[in-house]
């Protein structure tokens, strides 16, 4: 598992409006096998910052290094769940769109189904593996895609709102299920989201960010026990604390608490 | 965890049979209202005989046609004709379609002449083909192609355009090369439209071949068969030409493109079926 170091990292925007500041000086350092969750309002660059790790985006200044090599583009050592169901090849099956990495990487047609199905197995979908993404539901094609993430055994795994358009029921059940496939994988994870219980649920330390330009606020580390609970007065104190540090923000109205 | 799939519960087969007899009888009763009508005005004398037959006469004809090999040898020219024609028209229109949507040199230069040329209606184009090219086989599968290839080549152009950015996203953060990019994603993301070009452009195919096969010089042909009985009122022909070309129409749409749609776009949900 690999460190990330995010050095500097400034992005401007060109709108018709000119130039807007996406992400300004951004700079921090995660640990091989950390659940980071960056968390913010609308507009912090949140998801800027995590397309720039993903290497979607360049960034203006700053430099992004991944086990000490710096980030070019796209590269097979990060994973990226995105927010869309869509995310999802409609035109094949699970297993299909599970395996695609791999075939990307050459694995031969038996192996890359019998990873693929194990990773399938990982997120409790070992039934539909035949399926068709439009049979699934939202939740499952959600955990289609982490599979598919997953599956060509990346270090890193990013993830940009990957539950939040889904119900609250599902979504717990989502957190859950996530918690438990970070437990059996260790894969170094950056998690960015709105929702302030799901990053106390998930993190081992919470990134705040503030926006107009997006800047890293404060770092929070949660040193509660996992699994968690979150009816715990400990979970329920951490959750307000993080609230009061995004309290402060102009944009604080639109965080969540749950839901 | 909560499961919500959708699982196609298949009814008791008595129901089933019961359910079909329905949808035919549905299916077969406005022909049966237009079916009698035209029978009244054919019986009435309005029109003469000759010239308006009655159903009777035209399926004797189409009997008697059948019989004798003339219909299925003029069916068999046409159908000939709209399969190379619109091969090629289904060929080149579905690469330069495609080809314009992933180059924008090629956009800038085919879309201009696509905009001007595809809505002019195939038949204005036929007096100049048939001066260049004479007035045989050649001059017909020509402008067939040459008519059917737009609405193939704007419709994959529109399927290539649309491909869902995200799924260039996935594919790309899967390590997609730009080569298996094209063929794994861009591909089946535009083969919805891409089929709706097809479908369009055999439409446009058909119509201008049985037109064409009036005006050219060609011995056998369902258009022809049309054209050249009115010379001797054989109305009973007419009728019979007509309703081969009806079928042949039919059994494309039903047996070729709905196929097709059912086992790649409409199993994966990329769009409704229609049948």
């Amino acid at each position: 598992m690999l460190p990330i170091e995010i050095r500097d990292v400034t992005l401007n925007y060109d709108t018709p409006g000119g130039k807007v500041q996406g992400v300004k000086d951004v700079s921090f350092t995660i640990a091989p096998s950390e659940f980071v969750c960056i968390v913010g309002p609308s507009g912090c660059g949140k998801s800027t910052l995590l397309n720039i790790i993903a290497g979607f985006l360049k960034p203006a200044s700053g430099e992004i290094r991944i086990d000490g090599k710096p980030v070019t583009g796209q590269g097979m050592d990060r994973g990226v769940v995105f927010q869309d169901f869509a995310q999802l090849f409609p035109w094949r099956t699970a297993l299909g769109n599970v395996s695609f990495g791999l075939e990307m990487k050459g694995v031969p047609k038996e192996e890359r189904e019998k990873i693929a199905r194990e990773q399938l197995r990982l997120v409790k979908l070992e039934k539909f593996t035949a399926s068709y993404p439009h049979h699934l539901s939202g939740g499952m094609q959600q955990r289609v895609a982490i599979a598919r993430a997953l599956a060509y055994n990346p270090a890193v795994l990013l993830m940009d709102e990957p539950f939040a358009a889904l119900d609250a029921l599902t979504r717990d059940d989502m957190q859950r299920l996530l918690a438990d496939v970070w437990r059996e994988t260790r894969k170094t994870v950056i998690y960015v989201t709105h929702n302030v219980a799901e990053a106390v649920y998930l993190a081992d330390r919470v990134i705040v960010m503030s926006p107009h330009p997006g800047t890293v606020k404060l770092e929070v580390k949660i040193p509660l026990e996992r699994p968690r609970d979150p009816l715990s007065a400990e979970f329920v104190e951490w959750q307000k604390k993080l609230l009061h540090h995004l309290g402060h923000e102009a944009g604080g109205d639109d965080m969540q608490t749950n839901g | 965890m909560q499961e919500a799939v959708s699982i196609p519960v298949s009814p008791a087969p008595e129901t089933r049979m019961a359910e079909r007899l329905r949808v035919f009888a549905r299916n077969a009763f406005p022909f049966l209202v237009v079916g009698t009508f035209w029978e009244i005005v054919a019986r009435s004398g309005i029109f003469p005989r000759k010239l308006f037959p009655t159903l009777g006469d035209a399926a004797h004809a189409f009997v008697d046609l059948t019989a004798a090999g003339i219909l299925p040898h003029h069916a068999i020219e046409t159908v000939l004709r709209l399969v190379t024609g619109f091969g090629i028209a289904a060929i080149v229109g579905v690469t330069l379609g495609v080809l314009m949507g992933r180059s924008r040199r090629t956009e800038d230069i085919c879309l201009p002449l696509v905009s001007i040329l595809a809505p002019i209606p195939g038949l204005a184009y036929t007096p100049l083909f048939l001066l260049w090219f004479g007035s045989g086989e050649f001059t017909v599968i020509m402008l067939v192609g040459f008519v059917s290839m737009f609405p193939v080549m704007y419709n994959s152009w529109t399927g290539v355009k649309a491909v869902k950015e995200i799924w260039l996203r996935s594919a790309q953060a899967l390590g997609a090369d730009n080569r298996r990019m094209f063929r794994l994603v861009v591909l089946p993301g535009a083969l919805p439209y891409i089929l709706t070009g097809l479908r369009l452009g055999l439409a446009q195919a058909w119509r201008i071949l049985i037109a064409v096969e009036m005006l050219a010089s060609v011995n056998w042909g369902l258009g022809w068969l049309i054209f050249g009985a009115r010379e001797f009122l054989n109305t009973d022909a007419m009728m019979a030409g007509v309703f081969v070309i009806a079928v042949i129409g039919l059994t494309l749409e039903k047996f070729v493109f709905q196929q097709i749609e059912r086992y790649t776009v409409v199993r994966w949900g990329m769009v409704e079926s229609l049948g």
